[in-house]
């Protein structure tokens, strides 16, 4: 039987795919903002793991911090410098500046990296358990994974900035009428989620090959995560992160892998029209 | 008709002709090659503009219309052997019609849910068109040269090509315009201000938006035939890309959403400077970075694109740029 080794297989990638997506969602939960320079952050992530493990020899999950703390930098200057002018202007203008700041990225990252694949070349062995074969990587990424969303959750829950990053999602007038700074506490969200898509950048690079490119795939998978889960729901978008990566585990067993991207954005447009609150939302 | 003698319209129409008439008088190759992209892309601004800039719609995924449209004219211009200018209606068409199926759902979806839903229609066109096996699945479609014989040999059929695609820009400059002017416009610009309101005093909106929808949808179909046609070979990631999309929307912003004349000024301005960032040794590698900068610097300070900015500075141009 080939499907439960596709299936686990896939489930451990959407762990990785769950959190870019998180970063995507809390971005518009907050602001009503869909970055489209998500996907270009997610492949600095990936940079940022290759230049600490190839050029320092850090371990790339120890990285990983360091990764996270330039997302989160990248993310307020990014806010600061395209987003928060446009943050009451018509949906155009932020998909537009936030088009503009990818725009960037991308021709800067070419200049730097050029545009020939780079690899992290890290091998953590494997597990076996019984017929299913686990790479480390993998295991460890979904490991990371888990990690950074309970560490999202207790932020968002229990910590007083994260409390009012949720007071501003749920309503930013009377938020600031209860004395909460909101520029700066939206200018935080858009840093946690520009954090997220590097650190899941960070984990892609430990076990696919990448360019300063591969963010934009990854943030259309994002999209569709987020569609799934409900956006503006973290927890969803970990859930739909996971049915995202099942799929993609599971429908190469029974069909082309060509046909992989048809049925993904099919059930993006149905949920879309059917579900738009996302498959776990209330109608 | 009114508006023939009104200068707003008159004048993104004389420049259109004027320009086309110069090309074609002058009659060079070179000259020939970089007037069809940038007329290609007045066209596909200005069609995007007629739903974009007319009812604040954004539709990301535009694209998916030229691809569809030139898949479809490529296939009955390649595979049924029909002539260029019924091949080039049959794209128009049917991308016309899948709008309308698709538009009585996805327009329900309001600001930014639209907007992701139209780059997942692209997408999914995409995926599916590389899978579908009459169009060639993955590798395309390519063009037999003798269908250029019909033409005239394949020099000729190149300026054959030009002015339709010409003529198609004339066209829709003259739709554009007289949707704007129409009752059916006026209805379309007051879903943009308020589509709530609009449908209390009696707008049909997603009748007249699914309208809008089809005219901006027929257009890129015509314009991919054609383009396609040129080319003599179609493959998905040609015809797909979410990129040229977004490109579109960057022209109708830069030259002002909303009017006739911005899209044209928008399209030639972008291309314009596309052209000079890559071929000019200073920014060679980072034009992409400059045109972003500058693009953000535009949706930051100038958010009404440069035909919007002139009515608001001058109000005196505003009887000469609609």
């Amino acid at each position: 039987m080939q499907i439960l080794p596709s299936l686990i297989d896939g489930l451990l990638i959407g762990f990785v795919y769950g959190v870019a997506a998180m970063g995507l969602t809390l971005i518009w939960g907050v602001m009503s903002v869909i970055n489209l320079s998500h996907g270009p952050v997610m492949a600095l992530g990936m940079f940022g793991t290759y230049l600490c493990f190839m050029k320092l020899g850090v371990n790339p999950y120890l990285a990983l911090p360091v990764v996270a703390v330039l997302g989160l930098l990248v993310g307020l200057f990014i806010y600061v410098t395209a987003v928060h002018r446009v943050i009451t202007a018509p949906h155009l203008s932020s998909l537009l500046s936030t088009f503009a700041v990818n725009m960037i990225i991308i021709g800067i990252g070419t200049a730097v990296f050029s545009t020939s694949p780079h690899n992290v070349d890290f091998s953590m062995g494997s597990l076996q358990i019984g017929p299913i074969t686990m790479p480390g990587t993998r295991l460890m990424a979904a490991f990371a994974a888990v990690l950074f969303t309970a560490a999202l959750y207790v932020f968002l829950y229990f910590t007083r900035p994260g409390k009012a990053i949720r007071a501003v999602a749920n309503n930013r007038v009377a938020a600031e009428l209860m004395g909460i700074p909101s520029a700066q506490v939206l200018a935080l969200s858009f840093g946690l989620g520009t954090m997220l898509a590097a650190v899941s950048g960070g984990l892609i690079a430990t076990f696919f090959p990448f360019t300063i490119l591969s963010g934009g795939p990854y943030e259309l998978k994002s999209f569709v995560i987020c569609v799934l889960g409900g956006l503006g729901n973290p927890l969803g978008a970990l859930v739909g992160g996971l049915l995202l990566g099942g799929l993609e585990g599971l429908i190469p067993t029974f069909l082309p892998v060509s046909w992989v991207p048809v049925v993904e954005f099919g059930l993006f447009i149905l949920v879309l029209l059917f579900r738009p609150s996302g498959l776990f939302g209330a109608k | 008709m009114k508006s023939w003698r009104e200068p707003g319209f008159v004048l993104p129409l004389l420049i259109a002709l004027v320009w086309g008439l110069w090309i074609l008088g002058f009659h060079q190759d070179t000259m020939r090659e970089k007037a069809f992209t940038l007329m290609m892309f007045v066209g596909l601004a200005s069609s995007l503009n007629i739903l974009l800039g007319y009812t604040g719609y954004v539709s990301f995924g535009h694209i998916v219309f030229f691809g569809l449209g030139g898949y479809t004219g490529f296939y009955f211009l390649s595979e049924q052997g029909w002539p260029l200018v019924t091949s080039a209606l049959m794209g128009g068409l049917l991308s016309s019609i899948i709008a309308g199926l698709v538009g009585l759902a996805v327009l329900r979806l309001r600001g930014a849910y639209f907007a992701l839903a139209t780059i997942g229609i692209n997408e999914a066109a995409r995926a599916f068109v590389s899978n579908f096996t009459p169009f060639g699945g993955a590798t395309g479609m390519s063009l037999n040269f003798s269908v250029y014989q019909k033409y005239g040999g394949a020099a000729k059929a190149l300026w054959t090509t030009f002015t339709y695609l010409w003529i198609t820009v004339l066209i829709i400059l003259v739709i554009s315009y007289l949707v704007k002017r129409s009752r059916f416009g006026l209805g379309l610009l007051a879903i943009r201000e308020d589509e709530d309101a609009a449908m209390v005093l009696g707008v049909k909106a997603p009748h007249v938006k699914t309208m809008a929808y089809i005219i901006s949808a027929f257009f890129p179909g015509v314009i991919g035939t054609l383009y396609f046609f040129k080319n003599g070979n179609i493959e998905p990631g040609d015809a797909f890309q979410l990129h040229m999309s977004i490109e579109m929307l960057v022209m109708v912003m830069l030259g002002g959403q909303g009017t006739v004349f911005g899209p044209m000024l928008g399209a030639v301005t972008y291309q314009g400077l596309r052209g000079y960032l890559v071929t000019s040794p200073l920014f060679k590698n980072l034009h992409l970075a400059v045109a972003g900068l500058i693009l953000l610097l535009i949706i930051l300070f100038v958010p009404t694109g440069a035909v919007g900015w002139l009515r608001q500075r001058f109000p005196k141009l505003r009887r000469l740029l609609e």
